[in-house]
């Protein structure tokens, strides 16, 4: 109870420390916030991204299926043959084939480019602006606009739009929620595998059963009977696909990499707040703080420097998410997606960091002889 | 330890030196202190005076010898913290206040170590700046005031935790003659009216005569007048 009361106390000093150095206090709190604001986007737009390709590949399914042993779905190969024979399973209710391409337009080296089948759900479910669903893959020699996709190459409904090598009819333009299909193109299957020289393939399948339940029976049955398929549950997919994991990987450690360099500026600012206390400190050790009331004193400052790196963070990082969904060069795949074990995370490294950062700092500071600091008056 | 026969301070043989052993200070010197007792260490600069109030603060240790001090050994970390939480106040002759801070907040120091109530620590804080006539002072920064303010600031901020023993290290050394005199006298009276035992190092003669006993520091030794 007392050393909670004498820990409350200490705090005022706390306070008044970094009042009375403010300079140095904003420095160490400009390096977290930084580092809060780097790992909050990263992450953030990391995040988004993934959920936004997760939700292109489970639109309405529950299992997907492709080729076993790539390294990326876009070197996948699902042959119309493999299609079939999934359709054809027992308890399948729907399997549609979707494949994946990059294609370039003047100005626009990459967008991604679907190629769906007439019956897939993402163009029934989603809101046209242009054209009909019931118009997909109708007229030959047709393209058809995600609503972003439609804003960076000026197209409109009906109007004509180059997309590699070709020149395409606007067949129709529709919005959906997901900024990957939103800034895409789309193709009938047939005339995209025409356009990427895949034969007959897709990239994945998307399968919809008839009850969840039958989910590894299904799975099963599949792979043996296709050695080169796998099929995976939407959720197991999204924690094995490499690509999923090497972003995720990607964007922690850079955050982390964000965060040691605020650790350092935390050390930096509380090691020349020691410093240059040396006396002060000897004072205090005279007045009665012991070693660890000092080293808690560094500590709690090096905390709230923390909190207020953290608070500062978040609201610049924020900032930055709302700007960067907005700016047209994106096309919209800058869908900011923030969870709460994300700001968890980042609070915690936040604080690790600040208090591994003054570790030296508090030591040293406990570690000052009075009698040495003040002999030399 | 006991405090026998009202002894607060007792020093047995003690010896200090520095550099390895190539400058002693202090050479087997022994003193013993009452309580209630205003004791003066005089001496020239360099005699030794600041290294035995050292000792006795458990600010530095002795190489050879025996310290007692409020029935405590200041050379092991717990009883140097209870001393200097409890026991002790020590007024040094450069103020050693925490500069930006103000008289307020630096009187409340030790206050913040034994984590008193914030209202009782105000108390004190003011009957003690009431006292020595600094109340009109509490919110002024130490750059704002005088040197004997500051000095005085010094002596409450000793005084905060209400002390058995104060350890005066040249409290009138940086002060002109007469700002000196009226620290001096005030620090004598506190003393004298609280019953606090006082050790003063101090070089001015006329301030060491005008103490109980005065204690004459010279080349490492102690000889009493």
């Amino acid at each position: 109870m007392l050393a909670g009361q004498t820990g409350m106390r200490i705090l005022s000093l706390v306070f008044t420390n970094l009042r009375r150095h403010r300079l140095r206090a904003a420095i160490g709190i400009a390096g977290i916030a930084f580092g809060v604001a780097a790992m909050l986007t990263i992450l953030a737009i990391v995040t988004g991204a993934i959920g936004m390709f997760q939700r292109i590949l489970s639109s309405d399914s529950h299992y997907l299926v492709f080729e076993r042993n790539v390294s990326d779905l876009f070197f996948s190969s699902v042959t119309s043959a493999q299609v079939s024979s999934i359709r054809a399973r027992p308890g399948v209710t729907e399997a549609h084939p979707v494949l994946f391409g990059l294609v370039s337009s003047p100005g626009h080296p990459v967008i991604t480019c679907f190629g769906l089948t007439r019956d897939d759900p993402r163009l029934t479910k989603a809101r046209w602006r242009a054209g009909r669903a019931e118009d997909f893959g109708v007229k030959p020699g047709e393209v058809f606009l995600g609503a972003r996709a439609a804003e960076f190459l000026s197209a409109k409904g009906g109007g004509e739009v180059d997309i590699g090598r070709g020149h395409f009819h606007v067949g129709g333009i529709f919005e959906t929620e997901n900024g990957f299909e939103d800034g895409g193109v789309f193709l009938p299957l047939a005339e995209a595998q025409e356009f990427f020289h895949r034969g007959d393939a897709a990239s994945v399948v998307t399968v919809k059963l008839t009850d969840e339940s039958t989910g590894p029976a299904f799975k099963a049955a599949l792979e043996a009977a296709e050695p080169g398929l796998v099929a995976l549950e939407n959720r197991e997919f999204s924690s094995t696909y490499n690509s999923f994991k090497i972003l995720n990987f990607t964007a922690w450690a850079v955050g982390i990499c964000a965060f040691c360099l605020g650790g350092l500026g935390v050390a930096n600012t509380m090691l020349l707040s020691v410093f240059t206390r040396i006396r002060e400190i000897a004072v205090l050790r005279v007045c009665g703080f012991s070693t660890r009331q000092v080293a808690a004193l560094i500590f709690s400052e090096a905390a709230v420097i923390a909190a207020a790196g953290v608070v500062a963070g978040f609201g610049l990082g924020f900032a930055l998410l709302a700007v960067l969904e907005r700016v047209p060069q994106f096309h919209g795949y800058v869908q900011a997606s923030v969870r709460p074990a994300i700001l968890l995370g980042i609070v915690a490294t936040a604080f690790v960091t600040a208090v591994a950062g003054a570790i030296y700092p508090a030591r040293f500071a406990s570690r000052i002889q009075p009698a040495e600091a003040l002999r030399y008056e | 330890m006991s405090e026998p026969n009202n002894l607060l301070v007792e020093v047995r043989e003690v010896t200090k030196s520095y550099d390895a052993g190539r400058i002693t200070v202090l050479r087997g010197v022994s003193l013993q202190v009452r309580a209630g007792e205003m004791v003066a260490l005089w001496g020239a600069s360099g005699s030794g005076k600041s290294t035995l109030l050292h000792l006795l603060g458990g600010l530095d240790v002795p190489d050879a010898g025996e310290i007692s001090v409020c029935g405590l050994d200041p050379r092991l970390e717990p009883d140097r913290l209870e001393l200097r939480r409890r026991h002790l106040g020590f007024v040094f002759q450069l103020h050693n206040l925490i500069a930006d801070l103000t008289v307020e907040e630096n009187i409340r120091v030790p206050a913040l170590a034994t984590g008193l109530a914030p209202a009782p620590t105000a108390a004190r804080v003011r009957e003690l700046a009431e006292r020595v006539g600094l109340a009109h002072r509490l919110g002024h920064r130490i750059q704002d005031i005088s040197g004997g303010e500051r000095q005085r600031t010094a002596l409450c901020r000793a005084l905060m935790n209400s002390p058995r023993l104060l350890l005066a290290d040249e409290p009138t050394g940086s002060l002109d003659e007469e700002t000196g005199e009226t620290v001096f006298n005030l620090l004598r009276d506190l003393a004298l009216r609280d019953g606090i035992t006082v050790v003063l190092a101090t070089h001015e003669r006329r301030f060491a005569e005008a103490c109980d006993r005065l204690v004459r520091v010279r080349h490492g030794q102690l000889q009493e007048d």
